[in-house]
């Protein structure tokens, strides 16, 4: 087939199905906060890379201490939670500071966030410097498995994965079983009502963003296994980023699964057999005749209209 | 570099008592005066050439996806006039800058440029990095006789009266690279991977041309990625599948830190395969990490490791401008030499005038550039050497071929 033996044609198809699998992980990790926030609080929030961008310059800065202080293997978990906290204490700042006069006007938060990701972007580049830096990976992050000789599964993809699954799991029991997220899903269905029965509604709007901004961070973080990390990084992701929430639907949970998904699968196959180029647009000429046919997304939310 | 072309000279400063011209014969750098040679002489054009300063401009975008690269060229310009005005300056004139972002964005260079030439009278600009900035500046240098210098490896195929070109064209750095490859591995399957725009489509053109009419190999892969794209999964799968004897890459930008760490990660190295990139140099590997590149190849005429006097000098005198963990890239070599280029044009012309600069530049030999011996040619491009360069875990290349100074020649038969 091809003039490609069949064992070869074999191999392939396990590397290739991960390596939807792992575009599958990266998308979902970027598009989760994004969802959250856009989903729950209709917020548009164009600095979303910029919080991943936060996440990615942690890793990098703890991975130099760790250097310093020869604990590389171990320092990266550690990492991924700095970054979880510090990109959620900097969003739940920024909720305070700018988002929260806006939520009547929410094409101006688009404007504002897009503002704020300007700015940040500039404050990365006066403080880090304007050229892309590398994290420092442990050993165990790096090279691949190889079940035959001829599979290699990269490992750090694995690693992505794993922590996607934990992630999604996470904000699963945040949002569906906890006592937080049913106040986060009063607050979203009826503003009002879940004022007048007590839930302090202004507090859920600030933990929401925050917490969006945090699993930015996590996938910043993340990131840094794959990719580098500059000033403008951010901006490579928030494209592919709402493609995915807007593709999915904006206020669920299972359509930012599903749609990441089903781009991710997507994209993979048809760059296999077109050119990667060609791969990308034709994902998104089939993402745009389904958006035409069904406005709402994948999975859109009921509302009562 | 300053001794004077002697007919040059008595054209253009025929006027001057004999004592003054017998300075000037024996002048070096550091005792020419701006008296010897009046203002009104030597700008006839309206340039902003004082008694005591002349204004050039520095056009890269500090803002913006490019400000990674262009960072460089920058400091290596600020760096050359800083120490040509510490050695006296151009015909006895300091060099004052104006400094310009292009952001990145191809208009804004544009308006950037007539602003420095039509506003500023600026007598050279030093600047541009990807072709499409150059190609909109372009037009606004032709039309109002502007001086560009422009730094970047390109793709040749252009040649401009208004601009020298002192990065590497096309046939100096593709063609020399892969005659190595073919030569030194024996290697006949080619796959052919670059970033979806001008350059890397140029590039793969004429690399696919020579690979197939003049080396015999074969071409069993073309790829672009879309820039700034950080999956590689399947490109990689593909590559698996084909297994070409060598991997002949111009990823730019981002996308080649997650192309090297995705090829590492799924076993694709050095000891097994060999791969020689057109796109990465010593500013690239801070982000990819000089582990994931090792004992790849990279084509190029400069490395910061050369060993030479000259270079040992700039580098040394970089890293005591901009700090001992700055590195220093092709293009930020090139972008160095167009200020030592331009003073010596000024000084061959006996005149800051456009015509006469661009006149009395060719032929011109500048010993003390980092890279070596360079020679700037009629077509206004440099004769320069390619150099292989193998990398090596500390983000440092060993130069493991040299090539014979290599000729421009923008336009190559049979490439276009």
């Amino acid at each position: 087939m091809f003039g490609y033996s069949m064992a070869d044609i074999g191999n392939i198809l396990v590397m290739q199905g991960f390596s939807g699998l792992s575009l599958f992980s990266v998308l979902l990790l970027m598009a989760l906060g994004l969802a959250i926030i856009f989903g729950q609080m209709g917020v548009i929030n164009m600095a979303h890379g910029e919080f991943m961008t936060i996440g990615a310059y942690t890793t990098v800065f703890l991975s130099k201490l760790a250097v310093k202080y020869d604990i590389v293997n171990y320092y990266f978990v550690f990492a991924i939670v700095a970054a979880f906290i510090i990109a959620f204490a900097i969003g739940y700042l920024v909720e305070f500071v700018l988002i929260r006069h806006l939520y009547k006007r929410p094409l101006d938060t688009l404007l504002a966030t897009w503002g704020l990701s300007l700015v940040m972007q500039q404050i990365f580049r006066s403080t880090f410097g304007a050229k892309e830096v590398s994290a420092e990976l442990p050993q165990w992050l790096l090279g691949a498995f190889q079940p035959t000789p001829d599979i290699e599964i990269p490992i750090n993809g694995v690693f992505v994965m794993g922590l996607a699954a934990v992630v999604t799991f996470g904000v699963f029991l945040f949002m569906f079983r906890s006592r937080w997220g049913l106040n986060v899903r009063a607050t979203v269905q009826n503003r009002v009502m879940a004022g007048a029965v007590g839930i302090n509604t202004k507090k859920v709007d600030r933990v929401t963003f925050a917490l969006g901004c945090g699993i930015a961070g996590v996938a910043g973080a993340a990131f840094t296994t794959i990719a580098s990390t500059g000033p403008t990084t951010g901006s490579l992701y928030i494209v592919d980023s709402f493609m995915v929430v807007v593709f999915g639907g904006a206020a669920s949970l299972m359509g930012t699964i599903a749609s990441a998904f089903g781009i991710a699968q997507a994209q993979s196959i048809l760059q296999f057999f077109m050119t990667s180029s060609m791969g990308k647009v034709s994902t998104l000429l089939v993402i745009v005749i389904i958006l035409m046919m069904k406005p709402e997304g994948l999975f859109a939310a009921k509302v009562r209209k | 570099m300053s001794k004077y072309d002697r007919r040059q000279f008595m054209k253009t400063a025929g006027a001057v008592v004999g004592a003054s011209l017998a300075l000037g014969m024996t002048a070096s750098a550091s005792n020419v005066f701006a008296a010897d040679f009046p203002t009104a002489k030597v700008n006839t054009t309206g340039l902003a050439v004082t008694d005591k300063t002349v204004k050039v401009g520095i056009l890269h975008s500090s803002t913006g996806t490019m400000a990674i690269s262009e960072t460089g060229s920058i400091q290596a310009e600020k760096l050359a006039i800083a120490q040509i005005n510490a050695a006296g300056g151009v015909l006895g004139r300091k060099i004052e800058i104006i400094q310009e972002d292009g952001a990145s964005d191809w208009p804004t260079f544009a308006e950037k440029s007539k602003k420095l030439l039509e506003n500023d009278h600026t007598a050279a600009v030093f600047g541009c990095w990807t072709s499409a900035s150059r190609k909109a500046a372009l037009p606004v240098f032709e039309k109002d006789n502007g001086l560009l210098f422009y730094p970047t490896f390109y793709e040749g195929l252009e040649q401009s009266k208004n601009v020298f070109y002192t990065g590497q064209e096309a046939t100096q750095q593709i063609l020399a690279g892969l005659d190595w490859v073919a030569k030194e591995k024996k290697a006949k399957t080619y796959y052919l991977i670059g970033s979806d725009y001008i350059w890397p489509r140029t590039a793969m053109k004429i690399a696919r041309k020579q690979i197939e009419q003049h080396l015999g190999g074969k071409v069993v892969g073309e790829e672009y990625v879309a820039l700034g794209d950080t999956q590689f999964g399947s490109v990689i799968n593909k590559i698996k599948l084909k297994k070409p004897d060598v991997i002949y890459a111009a990823v730019v930008g981002g996308s080649n830190v997650a192309w090297f760490k995705q090829l590492n990660a799924a076993g694709i190295n050095a000891k097994k395969q060999t791969l020689l990139t057109i796109s990465v140099t010593e500013d690239e590997v801070l982000g990819i990490g000089g582990e994931n590149l090792q004992g790849f190849y990279s084509a190029m005429k400069y490395f910061q490791s050369l060993k030479n006097p000259n270079n040992e000098k700039f580098v040394a005198e970089f890293k005591k401008m901009w700090g001992p963990k700055s590195v220093i890239g092709d293009v930020t070599q090139a972008a160095y030499e167009g200020p030592w280029l331009w003073k010596a044009g000024v000084e061959r012309a006996g005149s800051f005038d456009v015509d006469k600069v661009v006149a009395a530049l060719p032929g011109y030999e500048l010993k003390t550039a980092p890279e070596g011996y360079v020679k700037v040619d009629p077509n206004h491009h440099l004769w320069s050497k390619l150099r292989v360069g193998e990398w090596r875990a500390d983000g440092q290349a060993d130069v493991v071929y040299e090539s014979p100074l290599i000729k421009p020649d923008p336009f190559p038969k049979g490439y276009q």
